[in-house]
Parts: C-alpha cells; structure tokens; sequence
C-alpha cells in the first residue's frame, strides 16, 4: 500500500514515564486521520518525534515507503511535514505575508525584501482556502482564527504533504469552525494527509476518514470512523465504560440569589438576570457576544457603568476582584493556568491565597491550621497528588481545575462562575467535574456556567441564557434546550 | 493527618535540598581559602568579611523583594550616596545634639521611603517598566547628590556618627547586626507573612493574584519601598564608614546586589527565591572577594574570577532544574 507516512512501532521513554510504547500509526494521502485520547496518553509525544522535537528510542518512520531520518525541527520540514500548535507559533509584531515566508524571504535585487511578491502571493493562498485577510497587517491584530488560516497558509508555502493540527477548532466559534472544516476538505482533494487532534469527538466524526485511540503510550487501536460509534471511542479513551456524559441532579428552583439590573459597560447593554440557589444557569453565546465580559463585570475584573448586582437582596458596590470576593463571588476563569494559578506555589498556597486573613494569628500565618484547612478540602475534592505541598505546576487539568474551586470554597463563596470549565480536560475528569457542580447546587451555592460546547452547557444547566453583542436575546427552560434555537439566540443580532 | 504532615514536612527538606548547590560551592569556597591562607578562618577575618559584605547585603536583601515580583530596582547604588549625603547635611546641623543625630538618620531614610514609592507609582499607575523607572531614578538621584554637595563630599561630621559603622556590639561590627536583624525580619516576612505570600503570588502570576483578590499595585508600591529604605540604611551606614557623605558612594553597587540576589537563586522572571538564598549568594561574593584579596591575587584578575564564580553559581542552580 502507499503510505504517505507511516509511523512503525515507535517507543519513547521518558524519565519515570514510558510515553509511547510500540505505537504505529499511517497516514494516507487525501486523508484525515484522527488521533484521540486523554491527556498524556501519548499523542503529543508521538507529534513531537513527527516533528523532530523529540527523538524516538526505537522504531522507524516511512515517508512514502522510504525510511527517513527525522533527528531536528528542519528535517522534518524537509520532508513536507508541517505541525500547527494549539499556541501558535506565529510572530505577532510581524505582517501575516512576513509570517506566512518566515525562513523562506523572497527577495529582488541586492537581497531587499520583495514586500509587493510576498503580500501578493500570501493573500493568493490564503484566498485559495477561502478566507480573506489583509497579508500586510501584523498578526496580533488578527482573529483567532485568522491567526489560523495564517498558519495553514504558512504550511501550504512551504508544500507541507503531511499537516498535523492539535485541537484546531479549540479557539474557534462555530462559523469558523465551518470555514476551517471547509479548507480541511479542500486540502484533502490537493492529497494533503491530515493528521487531526482533537478533543470533541462529534467534529471527528464530522471531519475524519479513520481515527487512532491512544491510551497510557499505547495504541487501543485504529478504526474507519463509519464503524465505531461515540460510545466506544470513549471506552476506549477511558478504558472503562462511562455510564452516561451528564449525571443528574435534582433541581429546585430556591430563593434568588444573585441579582443584575440594568447592568451596562463596554459592550454589555441593559442585562437583567437573575441566579437562583438549586440551579444551574448556562451562558451561551458566540466567542465576542459578552459572556466572559458580563462574568468579567459581576467580578469586579472590569468596570460598570451602570446598573446593579443584588446578592441576597443587598444591593453590592464592587470595584475589584477584591470586592467581589469579599463578597461571596468565586470565578473560575477561562484560561486557568494563565489567569488563575500560581504555578510556582504549591497546592495549599494556591487555595489559601484568597481567604488568608481567616488563617492569620497576629501578623503570622498559621502554618499548621493552613495545612489542616488546606487538606480538608484536597480530600474532598479528591485531588490527586502525593500532598497539599505539590507544585501546582505538575497537576493535570482536572486537578488544576479542582484546587481554584478548593480557592473559592475556602473563601467561603455563595456564587461560583465556572468559565469554560471543562477545557482541557480529560473525558473521565469531565464527569467529575460536573459532579461537582451539581454537589455545588445541592449546597445551596449559586452557580454560572458559560460553555462554548453546546451539548456540554445543555447537559449542565437548569437555565440557559443566550447572549448576542452584548445583550440577553433569550433565556431558555431546561424542556426548551435545543441546539438550533440557541444557535438562533445567540446569532440574533448577527448580519 | 500524620501522613500528610510528614510530607508537608519532607517537602520542605527538599526545598533545603535545593539550596545545597549554593551552599556546596560556598563550603568549597571556604575549604580553598583556609588551605590557601592560615589567617582566612580566624574570627577576626570571617567578622571583617562580614563588614564588608553588610553593606551591599542589606539592600541585596531589599531587592529579593523587588525581584521577587520579576521587577528590578536600578537605582539603589545612586540611593546610597544621596541618603548618605542628606544623613550627613542633616548632622551638620547641629552636631551635639541628640535630636539632630536622629532626624538625620531618619531624613535619610525617608528618603529611601520617597524613591521607593516615586518608582512604585510609575510602576503601577503609568504602566512603565521597572527597568526603566528604576534606570531614570539612578541617574536623577546620583545627579542631584552631586548638585546638592557641589560635587564636593560633605566632611567635619562629629565623631558620635562614625560610631553606627565602626563600632562593635560583643566585638560584632553594628552594621554586620544590622545586616543580620535585616534579614531575620526579611525571612520572617516573607515566609510567615500575609504580605511575604502576597509577593510571591504577584510575582508567579500578577493576573491571577489580582484575580484572586489580591492588591496588586500596593504590594508593588510597598517592595520599591522596602528596596528604598534598606538602600538608605546602607547608606548612611556607608557615610558612617567614611565619616563623610560622598556624592559618588555606591557607585555600580546596583550590579554587585543584582548579582548576589540572582547567585543566591532568585528568577528574574519573578515567583521564585528566598532570602536565605540572597544571604548565601551575598556571603560567598564577600568571602571570594576577600579570600582572593589574602593571597594577593591582583585587583584586575579578581574581576576576571567573581565573574567567573558568579556565572559558575547560577549554571549549577539551572542545571538542577
């Protein structure tokens, strides 16, 4: 048969981990070939050696049916092999043309750049995958998505016959999704293979010819995507049966907690919303529609310019995160690891660090009572780790997740805005997670999801309301959860 | 419970583990210079190193703050001389009197208080980086010692003042007590305090300790304070010395502190360090300095070697990573 790639029998070892352990995987030209798993089951590392990043311990690597040899980054890109990271790896000071024939400058006479070629063709290629983006802009001033087509484009300069894209839809809202998938497809005519990581299992079977599962290094197998279903590839992940994705609770619409009148600033205009205790309210709307600005505001983050918050009927006047917290709100931000960890401290300093003056005797903290708090809530929460005295920096996402909710439950909070709560996470912690949320509720505490993934914010939320440039345009029951009527909501506004 | 307790305990041994590169070179330092020179370890030397390396240790126990929270303070050499020139003015005034021995030693450090928080304000109100604000300080302070002396050192200082720097408590040298009650608070703060905890979370992350309630711009404000105020104690420990107040004291001592703080195993990016480290860091650029200076190695290929020792020290504290 002919391979554009075929991976044989790959091992790679790491220090107390073995990574990969005998993994194969091929690649066929006009292909998608997915690869899917949970965190650190292997499939990154197995880019890495693709890459030339890393180095594999044994095995071999065929590229159309001739062994080659992949030792650095650049004889990687000699054999036509181009990776798209989940943080891209795009200068942001920089034009998209300058990005897109980085390494590879055209140029006139005496070596100065030719800016007028370089745009010209840039914008040809982005063209051909139908987008339209101004090449001479510098890329931070760039969409996510932008950013992305900036990155295919950058790989299709440079004739990349093997393209691997880690979660590409992660950043992207539904339209975009499209368009990518769209190019996706247009790639695959010109014989480009694609190797395709992604967490969401409905866009594989949306996009993918065959998908391998990966699990703890090994290979749980490869299969053609019309003779599995969901369910299997999950078992397969998980390597157990999981019962179902979103476990009941048992709602009870309680007393009002949570109160906006009128609430107005950048681009949020007159939201009214209530949050009750017993229940959980869903935010949905696109990526821009002001979900992450409004949970933003409530926090104290950003700035009102009008209107009120009422908790418990008491009206709040809140100017800082400080204030909020002071308060009773605990917010889970989107971006965990940039927005709310500290890396460098360990896993009781990052839960007691917003409630430290309950700890304090005198001037001093109260090391033995920090340990005896801070513990209570690891067990509770079933964080894994060796103690409370890890790092941070070495949990996994889940756990992550899990110590800022220990944080904002340590600061004894009444409502907790979970931001994209399971992004990032593994398929069995997802479970967990929700879990959680529900034993949240059931105490009585008010709380806000805003989820990007509609099938996950109809499983969670008792309510849902949908935001469209910066207004509410609908608050759904539960018996009204439907994905096209969200979709309608949420694009009401729209064009 | 117990089990847990014993790890927090262990973990904490670790973290002693992680000084142990510092601390081996620093042993293997002293075992050289005692085999090289036979005055090298008597009492006297090691009290002598002590005072000549008190001065710089102090404000390098400041700037741990500083760098704790991945900012940087330029300016401390320029803060030593002009504190020690406004400290000795001051004394001048009326040179017998109790009350003026006091209010010039305050008026110096106030004045540490004043620059800390001018820097902490461009810092964190204007949004200028601390490399800057820090850099503009440097050259204003430095500049404005030599307008407010005419260039000319300020001397005719009463002989009470040059007791601060030349004195002996139980025949240890006041500024190496001082240095050590510096940095016993400065541990105790950073370690047991809300406020130390504080540092470090701004410095790991300052976006999420805002979110996580935490006043961001005062803990900013209050570390180019603390740099401030211990620069202008350095100071006028340093005036006391030389019993004059010198316009061009402190010279580059901004380097000397950077490079004891880093040795010491502080992250300029911020987050990570301890004072312990900075005091060790500071110990064994003093000890080097001195040891080399007992077996008559020249001053220029000294240069040459503490760089050599300073690169060596922080190449030991990657590698471990």
């Amino acid at each position: 048969m002919n391979n554009l790639l075929r991976m044989s029998n790959i091992t790679k070892q790491y220090p107390g981990v073995l990574a990969l352990d005998n993994v194969s995987f091929d690649l066929n030209p006009g292909e998608v070939h997915c690869l899917v798993g949970e965190n650190g089951a292997g499939k990154s590392t197995l880019m890495k050696i693709l890459s030339g990043a890393v180095k594999k311990d044994s095995g071999r690597i065929f590229i159309n049916d001739k062994e080659a040899e992949i030792n650095n980054p650049s004889d990687s890109q000699g054999l036509g092999i181009g990776l798209i990271y989940q943080d891209f790896k795009l200068v942001p000071e920089l034009s998209a043309a300058d990005n897109i024939f980085l390494g590879n400058e055209l140029s006139k006479k005496l070596s100065l750049l030719d800016k007028n070629k370089m745009n010209e063709l840039a914008a040809a290629t982005i063209d051909q995958l139908g987008e339209k983006i101004d090449p001479s802009l510098p890329v931070h001033k760039l969409s996510i998505a932008q950013k992305q087509f900036v990155e295919i484009a950058k790989a299709l300069r440079r004739n990349v016959k093997i393209l691997a894209m880690d979660e590409p839809t992660a950043p992207l809202t539904n339209k975009e999704i499209e368009i990518l998938f769209a190019t996706i497809k247009k790639l695959k005519e010109t014989g480009t293979g694609i190797i395709y990581i992604s967490h969401r299992l409905e866009e594989i079977f949306k996009i993918g010819d065959r998908v391998t599962v990966l699990r703890d290094g090994k290979s749980a197998g490869t299969f053609k995507l019309n003779e599995v279903d969901t369910r299997e590839l999950i078992r397969l992940m998980v390597g157990r049966e999981l019962s179902e994705e979103f476990p009941h609770h048992s709602t009870f619409k309680g007393e009002e907690i949570l109160k906006m009148e009128n609430l107005s600033g950048g681009i949020l205009k007159n939201i009214n919303l209530e949050i009750y205790k017993g229940e959980v309210l869903g935010l949905a709307g696109l990526v821009g529609s002001g979900r992450s600005e409004l949970v933003r505001v409530i926090f104290g983050a950003d700035k009102k310019e009008s209107g009120k918050i009422f908790l418990n009927g008491e009206e709040l006047n809140i100017n800082s995160p400080g204030d909020a917290i002071e308060s009773g709100i605990g917010l889970l931000t989107e971006d965990r690891n940039l927005y709310g960890l500290f890396m460098e401290l360990n896993i009781r300093k990052n839960i007691t660090i917003s409630n430290l003056n309950n700890l304090l005797t005198g001037i001093f903290i109260d090391e033995k009572k920090e340990i005896e708090n801070s513990l209570q809530f690891f067990q509770n929460l079933k964080i894994k780790a060796p103690s409370t005295e890890t790092k941070v920096e070495t949990l996994s996402g889940g756990n992550r997740q899990k110590v800022v909710l220990a944080r904002w439950l340590f600061s004894n909070s009444r409502v907790l805005i979970f931001d994209e709560p399971t992004a990032g996470i593994d398929i069995g912690v997802k479970y967990e997670i929700y879990n959680l949320i529900n034993k949240l509720v059931e105490d009585g505490i008010g709380v806000t999801v805003i989820s990007s993934d509609l099938p996950e914010l109809m499983g969670v939320s008792d309510r849902i309301a949908v935001m469209c440039n910066g207004r509410i345009t609908g608050i759904l029951n539960k018996q009204e959860f439907n994905q096209e009527k969200i979709l309608t909501l949420a694009t009401k506004f729209l064009e | 419970m117990i089990k847990e307790n014993f790890l927090a305990k262990n973990s904490k041994f670790y973290n002693l583990i992680s000084e142990f590169s510092l601390i081996a070179v620093f042993i293997i330092e002293v075992i050289i210079f005692s085999q090289l020179s036979p005055y090298f370890l008597t009492a006297d030397n090691l009290l002598n190193v002590s005072l000549q390396a008190s001065i710089t240790a102090i404000i390098a126990a400041g700037m741990t703050f500083v760098i704790l929270t991945a900012g940087i303070d330029l300016s401390v050499g320029s803060l030593v001389a002009l504190s020690g020139v406004i400290a000795t003015s001051l004394l001048k005034i009326d040179a017998s009197a109790f009350i003026v021995f006091l209010i010039a030693i305050l008026g110096g450090v106030l004045f540490g208080v004043v620059s800390g928080t001018a820097a902490g304000i461009f810092i964190t109100k204007f949004k200028i980086t601390p490399f800057i604000v820090t850099l503009a300080l440097m050259t204003i302070w430095r500049g404005a010692a030599f307008v407010y002396t005419e260039g000319r050192p300020v001397w005719g200082l009463p002989e009470t003042f040059s007791t601060l720097g030349g004195d002996r408590i139980l025949g240890v040298p006041i500024p190496t007590v001082i240095m050590l009650l510096v940095f016993i608070s400065a541990h105790i703060v950073l370690t047991k305090t809300k406020f130390g905890r504080y540092v470090y979370a701004v410095g790991g992350n300052l976006e999420a300790a805002r979110l996580a309630g935490i006043k961001t711009n005062q803990i900013l404000i209050s570390v180019y304070i603390i740099s401030g105020v211990l620069s202008a104690i350095s100071g006028i420990l340093l005036a006391s010395r030389m019993n004059s107040g010198q316009p061009n004291a402190g010279l580059m001592y901004e380097l000397d502190v950077i490079a004891a703080v880093v040795v010491g195993g502080t992250s300029l990016f911020g987050g990570r360090g301890t004072i312990i480290g900075t005091f060790i860091g500071s110990m064994l650029i003093a000890v080097l300095r001195n040891g080399l200076n007992l077996i008559n190695v020249g001053s220029y290929v000294q240069q040459v070697i503490v760089g050599a020792v300073i690169l060596l020290a922080v190449l030991l504290d990657q590698l471990r990573k």
